[in-house]
């Protein structure tokens, strides 16, 4: 019986370990972007805020240079509008607003704020005095203010009870100082 | 005694024109051509009209901006100090290229990585094509055989009709 030819021991290719540790990069960079996209998937289908929603502070400088904090006014109705010197139908609800602002004022138990949604200052000052608005006005820096509340256009309003819960929400102009007061009464009894 | 008063409100007079024209100097701004405000706004986009660069944008808003960014090189602003303010007020999707920070890096590693990667795949791609195949026989005639007592035989009747 003849004895079978030896095995040769077979060849394995030696893999060099850089084109792997590229791979392996240029994938956890895919990954991280994909999650990234992702993120951002997810932020922008959450849709606006719901009414009973709790709302987290808001913090702002006005044009005059004080600072707002929501947080320090708890018990407070608030009523954040977004609104801007380029925005027409702003401009239709800026009295009635200042009306219901001169009302609720002197009772110290509601805010407003109103919040310049990209604007330029100085057209925007150009609205406030044009208006007389006297309630405190600050611009939305770097739109974080606008992108908490997840506006999707201006005029939008939002008013805030006493809690802190989100009451309302008005998306556009308000038609009337009345319609602002029906909405705010209720939350102060 | 006249002459020493006339040189006098001579002098006075050179003296408060040259204040006046330092004055009127120092007021001017510095001139703004539109293409110069184009230029800047070519590098920012419509905060309100979403992937329309600010130099096209035929909104009010747009023009206000525009305004603003001719205001600011004439108050001589640079490219990069406007580009900065318009991000501080606006954010930073404003900008036409993304500030090279946080996760804004992915949009300047991820596509050279991937070229990177790519050529590296192609490369060894062609070089395992363009490598002599092994020959098949050759493998065969390794393969152990002890286990197959038929295939021992047929190496063994072929060994001998060789030999």
């Amino acid at each position: 019986m003849t004895q079978p030819s030896p095995i040769e021991p077979l060849e394995i290719e030696s893999k060099s370990s850089a084109p792997t540790a590229v791979f392996v990069f240029v994938g956890v960079i895919l990954l991280a972007f994909l999650g990234f996209l992702y993120m951002g998937l997810q932020r922008s289908q959450q849709g606006p805020v719901k009414v009973g929603d709790p709302m987290p502070p808001i913090v702002l400088t006005t044009f005059d240079g004080d600072p707002i904090d929501t947080s320090a006014e708890k018990g407070k109705v608030v009523l954040v509008n977004f609104w801007a010197s380029w925005c027409k139908p702003c401009e239709s609800e800026a009295a009635a607003l200042q009306e219901a602002w001169e009302y609720y004022q002197p009772g110290g138990q509601v805010l407003f704020i109103g919040v310049d949604y990209v604007d330029t200052e100085p057209e925007a000052l150009e609205s406030l005095e044009k208006y007389s608005i006297t309630y405190p006005n600050g611009p939305d820096l770097g739109t974080k203010i606008s992108q908490m509340f997840r506006i999707t256009g201006v005029p939008e309003t939002f008013i805030i009870d006493r809690d802190g819960n989100l009451a309302y929400i008005q998306i556009g102009p308000f038609g009337s100082t009345d319609q602002i007061k029906s909405l705010i009464d209720p939350l102060l009894q | 005694m006249a002459k020493k008063a006339f040189v006098f409100v001579l002098l006075a007079v050179t003296f408060f024109a040259n204040l006046q024209t330092a004055a009127v100097f120092a007021q001017e701004k510095t001139p703004v051509t539109d293409d110069d405000v184009n230029e800047v706004a070519r590098q920012l986009y419509c905060p309100v009209c979403e992937n329309i660069s600010l130099d096209v944008c035929p909104t009010q808003a747009c023009e206000q901006w525009r305004s603003l960014i001719r205001e600011k090189l004439e108050a001589g602003w640079t490219t990069e100090q406007i580009n900065s303010y318009f991000a501080t007020q606006y954010g930073d999707r404003v900008l036409a290229e993304p500030p090279k920070k946080g996760i804004n890096w992915l949009v300047y590693i991820l596509p050279p990585a991937m070229i990177i990667a790519g050529a590296v795949l192609l490369a060894r791609t062609i070089t395992r094509l363009r490598a002599p195949k092994k020959n098949i026989a050759s493998v065969s005639r390794t393969a152990d055989t002890s286990g197959d007592k038929y295939l021992t035989r047929v190496e063994e009747e072929l060994k001998k009709r060789k030999g």
